[in-house]
């Protein structure tokens, strides 16, 4: 079993769907608990994945390759490293909150919803594990399909613009990834990424490639100015879909560019990075501000996702810098490093804020900001994590969200302290935005006579926000085996991005 | 003089004429009540057929009647699949025409020589022969849209279909013939395929040759149906019966990739330098055309009109590379559309029913509630034909976009991946209405029960995820037929 511990990840959810599905309508509750089933099963087969994972050695490992198209050379092919060891097991672990948050608040056709996620859990993990470039691209894509079903059956008033903008968009831009890979494949005879990161470009053909790649990943984060399929599909999303479209899929386009960009097009990375420090500065700042002036709370935190994301960026991208024009490889590793963190911290910090707007929204039927006002005395538990979690959105010391932002800040300080300034700018405003949204919902004196009769959490609703809870704090007291677990794998990312391929 | 020996190359065919021959007289004398056996056997008789063309393939290709019959992979590929498309539809088209009180022998009788037809052209060792199969195929069509001759409509599409097709058969035997001339002005004038190939190195009248070939590419054109020469799809394949739509869109697009194989690889080869770049364009302007026009319909068989439009684009992108290896592409795109468009129009027809055509988008509103299966299989082959991962179509489309960039086409495969998007909003748009849209308020969709039409259809949906899933044999067989 542990030799196909990867497979038994991806397939588990995947052919756990059919009985879900079968399980049909009739019987709603035999549907919810088969898929809860299959999402701890799930979990706990990626708990063997930290026991089998060597930290300390580091590089691909558990390894599965099968030949799959025998003409192409193209290979079923499955590996992990600590990143993404550290990925999915967060993806595992939120599937479970996500079918738990669900389970009575998905009335219309819960079997389906349950399916979905499951399929959309196992594509996930297959694309943080796949070692394949033509792989990765059709899991990269498959995803799309259960998002799309799910924000369009469950969504809210303008589910079908959001769900085929999201759709439409995000399409687009893989597309010429495709053509990338194509090119590539053309050039090296196969699609696996470890050849393909050995193949030498010049630099024309690699900024193109990168430019291509760029892309795919940057709406996926999404970065500035691709970003604006993102608010639409949160706010339309059903509470679990976006949950999962934050904590997971976001990481899937920086994940990306770790295992394409870096590796495939080190020096148009290089070349460019200055471009995509930039924009993750205007993520981050800008977008800080059009979080504040928002009135419905869930554009608010996907708005605070793209700043957040755009750390990520920040990381990856400012270890380039640092490497090419400084040569300090400490500092990079620490930004990249700082990157990995937040992508972790960032999963569980936006999951639990979603979950909390879900919270609320099932009572209400409103997410509007002014509908709320004193939800602390009808709510005071909830309001405790509600809390718990906005202070980990803006990055307070010993949450997890402090950890990766502060890593990524020292380091763009070395590469330049106006970099820092801007970065450090997220922890003015980043408290500005949820802060005030804390105000505005939690405290204060009740105004809507529908606040007052909200019910406090129940059980089931307590163990997602404590699940979430634990994780934040666990990460931002201690993320000392975190780090551990990517750290091998991170410095072996920023020894790549010294070596020039032309 | 022919031999046993040829005789026994075209065995499947033979069989073929002599079953169909057969069945109208089955039909002309069978007891009323007898005649639902009548479907039975023309599904048996496409069986065998397939069987025969399986077990009797020769080891390497063969030719007989002195080079005008050629039995090789390229055309047992072909052959297994439009003879297994066929039999599909004849499945799909029984309750839909017992319905409409259509089914009578004349309908098996026709599309079996249709197959003939197909048979012969993609099995073309001459002119001659490329131009026998394809009026067979093209009058069975024609008769095929007109079967339903008390409407309007499919007269009206039959008419067209008719005076367009005789225009296009017109171009095709013009350029023949110029073709023919050009061959003898410094040799032996001859229509054969295999000689053709060479004209372009002896002939004192290259100028007349190209002008031949051009006009053979609009005959080709026509049947493929690729821009501008796709006037007449809109037209036909809304107004023809379901059953008749689906076989045009999927048996003849069969043949037409064997015709235009034929007669430009086969034949044209040494022109392919002057052929590639023209059907490079009649590609960009089906994908612009096809996906373009497709948005803004609102009839689900017009929209897989111009959806077929489109796919034509991408079959013409892995002919255009002109290569083996693009030629391998095209074949596997030309059998994934065939399976792609069988089931889209299978659901169709197991969603009409008396009186109602279900070929409105509108129609499905609500299908997910109303019918989950129906909708799901309806979801695999939309996405399919959006080319989205892990189905079919997606990897048929890899395929020919790496076909172009092999063959140094860069640009095409772009243009093709930029109208992948175009084309990705109106099938989205179907699924949309089928799983995001409430049904209407005492709504007409119901499922037709025949049992032997929903199991096909589901295996024939299924096939496209399982075929996304692990398609390397199929490729792998596609490319060893063009010695890949």
């Amino acid at each position: 079993m542990f030799n196909h511990l990867l497979s038994l990840l991806i397939w588990l959810p995947v052919v756990g769907a059919i009985p879900v599905l079968f399980a049909g309508s009739a019987r709603p509750n035999l549907a919810r608990w088969l898929s809860m089933l299959v999402a701890v099963l799930t979990f706990v087969a990626s708990l063997f994945l930290l026991v089998r994972y060597n930290a300390d050695t580091g590089g691909m490992q558990l390894t599965e390759s099968y030949l799959w198209i025998a003409s192409w050379g193209v290979h079923y092919g499955l590996a992990v490293d600590g990143i993404s060891v550290a990925l999915i097991v967060m993806t595992t672990f939120v599937g479970i909150l996500v079918i738990a948050g669900a389970w009575e608040v998905i009335q219309d056709r819960p079997h389906l919803y349950m399916a979905a996620m499951l399929i959309l859990e196992g594509l996930l993990i297959g694309v943080f594990c796949a070692t394949d470039a033509l792989l990765f691209y059709a899991l990269f894509e498959a995803i799309l399909i259960p998002m799309f079903i799910l924000i369009g059956m469950w969504g809210g008033p303008r589910r079908v613009y959001a769900t085929l903008k999201f759709f439409i968009y995000t399409f687009f831009g893989s597309v010429f990834m495709l053509i990338a890979l194509l090119y590539l494949y053309q050039k090296a005879g196969t699609f696996d990424l470890a050849t393909l990161a050995a193949l030498p470009l010049t630099f024309k053909e690699q900024a193109w490639i990168f430019f291509a790649f760029l892309i795919a990943f940057a709406i996926k984060v999404p970065m500035v100015p691709v970003h604006t399929w993102l608010p639409d599909a949160h706010v339309e999303a059903p509470t679990g879909g976006s949950v999962v479209l934050a904590a997971v899929m976001l990481k899937v386009g920086t994940y990306g560019m770790l295992r394409f960009i870096l590796p495939i097009v080190p020096d148009a990375g290089a070349h460019f990075a200055w471009l995509i420090i930039v924009l993750s500065l205007i993520a981050i700042v800008y977008i800080g501000y059009v979080a504040l002036v928002q009135e419905d709370m869930k554009k608010l935190v996907a708005y605070s996702s793209v700043a957040h994301m755009g750390f990520v960026t920040l990381g990856i991208f400012i270890a380039f810098a640092l490497v090419r024009e400084q040569g300090s490889t400490d500092m990079a590793l620490l930004g990249m490093q700082g990157a990995m963190v937040q992508m972790i911290s960032h999963g569980f910090v936006s999951g639990a804020m979603f979950t909390c707007i879900g919270v609320m929204y099932d009572r209400m039927h409103t997410r509007q900001i002014k509908d709320y006002g004193g939800v602390i005395n009808a709510m005071p538990w909830f309001g405790f994590f509600y809390v718990l979690f906005a202070m980990a959105n803006c990055g307070l010391p010993g949450t997890s969200g402090f950890v990766g932002e502060f890593m990524v800040i020292l380091a763009s300080f070395a590469a330049s302290p106006w970099i820092a300034l801007f970065a450090a700018f997220t922890l003015i405003i980043g408290a500005g935005y949820t802060l005030w949204l804390v105000k505005r919902v939690l405290w204060g004196e009740i105004t809507n006579p529908h606040v007052a009769e909200m019910k406090e959490i129940n059980g089931r609703e307590t163990f997602v926000l404590v699940a979430f809870a634990a994780a934040v704090l666990a990460l931002g007291i201690w993320p000392q085996p975190l780090i551990h677990l990517m750290d091998s794998s991170v410095s072996q990312l920023v020894q790549q991005l010294a070596i020039h391929k032309i | 003089m022919p031999t046993l020996n040829d005789i026994l190359i075209l065995l499947p065919e033979f069989y073929l004429v002599a079953a169909a021959c057969l069945l109208l007289l089955l039909d002309a004398f069978m007891k009323p009540a007898q005649r639902p056996l009548l479907h039975w056997i023309s599904i048996a008789v496409l069986l065998v057929a397939i069987y025969l063309v399986i077990a009797g393939q020769p080891d390497r290709a063969v030719t007989a009647f002195g080079g005008m019959f050629v039995r090789d992979d390229v055309a047992e590929i072909i052959k297994v699949f439009a003879l297994g498309t066929t039999a599909m539809i004849f499945v799909y088209a029984r309750p839909y025409l017992i319905d409409r009180k259509l089914l009578g022998g004349e309908f098996y009788t026709l599309m079996i020589f249709a197959v003939i037809g197909i048979m012969l052209l993609v099995s073309a060792g001459n002119l001659v022969t490329v131009y026998l199969g394809l009026e067979l195929l093209s009058l069975s069509s024609y008769a095929l849209v007109a079967l339903n001759r008390e409407a309007k409509l499919p007269s009206e599409a039959a008419i067209k279909y008719f005076v367009l097709g005789a225009l296009a058969s017109g171009m095709l035997l013009y350029g023949m013939s110029m073709v023919y001339g050009a061959s003898g002005m410094g040799g032996t004038p001859t229509l054969e395929l295999a000689q053709l190939s060479h004209v372009m190195g002896y002939t004192t009248a290259p100028t007349l040759l190209l002008f031949g070939l051009i006009f053979m590419i609009v005959g080709i054109g026509f049947k493929l149906g690729a821009a501008p020469f796709h006037m007449w799809i809109p037209d036909v394949y809304q107004g023809a019966p379901t059953p008749v739509t689906t076989f045009v869109a999927a048996g003849s697009k069969l043949a037409a990739f064997g015709m235009a194989y034929r007669v430009l690889a086969d034949g044209m080869g040494d022109l392919a330098q002057h052929w590639q770049l023209i059907l490079a364009v009649l590609a960009v302007l089906s994908l612009a055309i096809g996906n373009l026009v497709a948005i803004v319909q609102t009839n689900l068989k017009r929209m897989l009109a111009y959806s077929t439009i489109s796919h034509m684009g991408y079959l013409l992108l892995g002919l255009s590379a002109a290569g083996p290896e693009g030629y391998a592409a095209a074949l596997f795109y030309a059998i994934c559309y065939a399976l792609m468009g069988v089931a889209a129009f299978g659901v169709i027809l197991a969603m009409s029913r008396a009186g109602f055509e279900c070929e409105e988008i509108a129609d499905f509103k609500g299908l997910a509630r109303k019918a989950p299966w129906m909708a799901f299989l309806m979801l695999l082959a939309m996405f399919s034909l959006a080319g989205v991962p892990p189905l079919f179509g997606f990897w048929a489309k890899v395929l020919v976009l790496e076909a172009a960039i092999h063959a140094d086409m860069l640009w095409l495969a772009i243009v093709g991946i930029v109208f992948a998007i175009v084309g990705l909003y109106y099938y989205l748009y179907v699924i949309k209405v089928m799983y995001f849209d409430a049904p209407e308020e005492g709504g007409a969709l119901q499922v037709q029960q025949d049992k032997p039409l929903r199991l096909v259809l589901s295996l024939n949906a299924l096939s496209l995820l399982a075929l996304g899933l692990y398609w390397g044999p199929l490729l792998a067989w596609c490319r060893r037929a063009f010695g890949v």
